[in-house]
Order: structure tokens, then sequence, then C-alpha cells
């Protein structure tokens, strides 16, 4: 049977294709009953201040073990490079590993990426060694900069943030798998799991997602089923599938049929 | 001395507010104090990430700008 390759960024190696957020859950204990269901090894998380006034507050990272998951800080809220890169210094900072989510916010109602100032805050951040992994349009020539900066992975979106819309543009993404070098893992928009299937059967190598899990009326259904959905189109895309064609070929034989 | 006031206290912003710094100026000693962890948060002075090998050996004083951050749910 067809094996799959490893599921590199940077130098770490990991079995999960999924990749998910832990924003918008009920509770802590929500988030790692569905970050568990859905079998994910890495977790993005926000960067915001410590609420003061509540003392002796519970962590996130009380429920997400930093020793079993890697921890993904993302720059969510920044609309500047400047914004983002005082964002992942201090992220990197609590200790936990040189990973980032890198975000330039240019619109607040699409919450599409500034692409120019993506670009720039990522080649300051790879300068400072961080692992960058840049949320970004679906555009080929942006990807290949990024990558040309020295991001390790490129992170192009299927659709807005929690839209569930899926993938809009699977000829781009094809284009980006097909020139990228470092892994390219669809982030937002991503609704239900046949969105998930479809981005692995262009030849993604993940997906990441929050809302379509977290927002989902089952959310640990949701999670197991994106899992699947991960497993069921990464299977598929090494399987070799068969050609779109516009006309039929019968799949039973033509001779020996009683008359 | 003055009558009553402790005159060492001092006012800093700490996440975007006045914050009245008491006795122990040392910021490992706010921490302990806020009781947070260090291991779940990161701290910027002046807007300079003070590693956390340094926790002990900064000092805070009148009009410094603090920010304590840590990681929450987010996507």
């Amino acid at each position: 049977m067809t094996q799959d390759s490893p599921f590199k960024i940077a130098s770490k190696t990991f079995k999960s294709r999924l990749i998910v957020g832990t924003g918008k859950y009920k509770d802590f204990a929500e988030t790692r009953s569905a970050v568990e269901e859905s079998g994910a090894e890495i977790v993005t998380v926000a960067v915001r201040r410590v609420n003061i006034t509540d003392r002796g507050k519970e962590n996130l990272l009380d429920y997400l073990d930093p020793r079993r998951y890697q921890i993904l800080p993302n720059t969510a809220g920044c609309y500047t490079a400047e914004e983002a890169i005082r964002t992942c210094r201090l992220a990197r900072e609590v200790g936990v590993g040189d990973m980032v989510k890198l975000e330039v916010i240019g619109d607040e109602k699409t919450l599409f990426p500034d692409v120019p100032a993506t670009i720039e805050a990522a080649k300051v951040l790879v300068k400072e060694g961080f692992k960058v992994l840049p949320y970004i349009t679906d555009d080929p020539v942006t990807c290949l900069k990024l990558q040309e900066v020295g991001c390790v992975a490129v992170m192009p979106l299927a659709a807005p943030i929690g839209s569930g819309l899926g993938i809009r543009n699977p000829y781009n993404l094809a284009i980006i798998v097909e020139q990228a070098k470092v892994p390219v893992i669809v982030d937002a928009g991503v609704g239900t799991a046949s969105d998930a299937a479809e981005a692995m059967e262009l030849g993604c190598d993940g997906v990441l997602m929050n809302t379509a899990i977290a927002g989902a009326k089952d959310p640990l259904a949701m999670a197991r089923a994106m899992k699947l959905g991960i497993e069921a189109g990464r299977i598929a895309y090494l399987s070799g599938r068969i050609e779109k064609k516009l006309y039929a070929t019968a799949s039973s034989p033509i001779t020996g049929i009683v008359r | 001395m003055g009558a009553g006031k402790d005159s060492s206290a001092f006012t800093i912003t700490l996440n975007g507010e006045p914050y009245r710094v008491d006795g122990e100026a040392r910021l490992s000693a706010l921490i302990a104090a806020l009781k947070m962890r260090p291991t779940r948060i990161a701290v910027e002075l002046n807007r300079e990430v003070v590693p956390k090998a340094d926790y002990d050996k900064t000092i805070l004083k009148a009009g410094d700008q603090l920010e304590i951050i840590n990681f929450v749910g987010g996507g």
C-alpha cells in the first residue's frame, strides 16, 4: 500500500496533519476534549494581556500541556508588521517554542492579510530565529516570496476566517502546492470534513481550522470528522485518483451479455 | 520620615492601566504578588521583552510601562 512521507515543519515531525485552534470554545475543558478528539498535535493560541484582577486563574496551558502539544502562538489582532513582531517576541519568551503563526490583518471585515506587511514581518522574524508559519492569501507569487524569505511553511487561506465557505480557489492552491518547497497548510475558511479532505486531495500538507470545529453543534463529533476527513483526503491523494472524463467507460464487461 | 504614607510606593502602567507598586520594586516580587506563574507568562518592560532569567534582577521604577501576557484561546 502507498506509504506516506512524514509531515515535517522545520525539523519537527508530526503524525497528524490537522492543526486546530483553541478559540471560541465554551471553556478550557471543552477545548481540551475537542483537541484530543481531533488528534491534532499542533494547536494555535492567541497572545493577550493577563487579566490582573482575576487572581489565581487557570491557564490554557494547564489544559494543553506544552510537552504534549506544539503550541503555535498567533499574532491575531495585529494590523501592522511592528505589532506582529512585538507579539512574536513576547510569545517566544513564554518559553514553549519558537514557532509562530504570523498574521498581519489588512481588513477588519474580511480579516484578509496585509500581504506587504506580512512579508516585511516575516523577514524580520526569520532573521531573529523564529520558525514562521504565515497566514496568507491563496496567491502563488506571495507564497513563493514567503518561502524565499525563509518561512518554514505557507498557510494560504481557503476562505475568510470563520466563514465556513471551504476552498474558494482550488486552482490557486494546486499551483501553490506544485511550486512549494515547504509544507502548504490550508488555514481559514474550512467548514466541514469534505473541505478538509478536498485540501488534502489537492496535495496540501495539512489543514488548520478553528471555527469549523468549535462552532459546530457537536464540536467533539466534528473534531473526529475532521480527523477522518484529513486522513481520507491524504490517502486518496497518495492513491493516484482516476482522471476526470467527459464520457463514460463501462465498469462491467461488454461481452457475454445474455440477449 | 514622612507621616504614615509609604514613600517607597510608586505608580507604573501595567497592561495599560495605572498600577501602584507598594514595597518590593523587584519584577519577580510583583509577579508573585499578582499570583502569576512565570511559566505561563511573558513580560515586556518599556517595549523590551524581559528574559525570564532577569525577573529577579529587574527593578521597577515610577513611570515604567509593563505588559504581562499569557496564551488564551485563539485560531
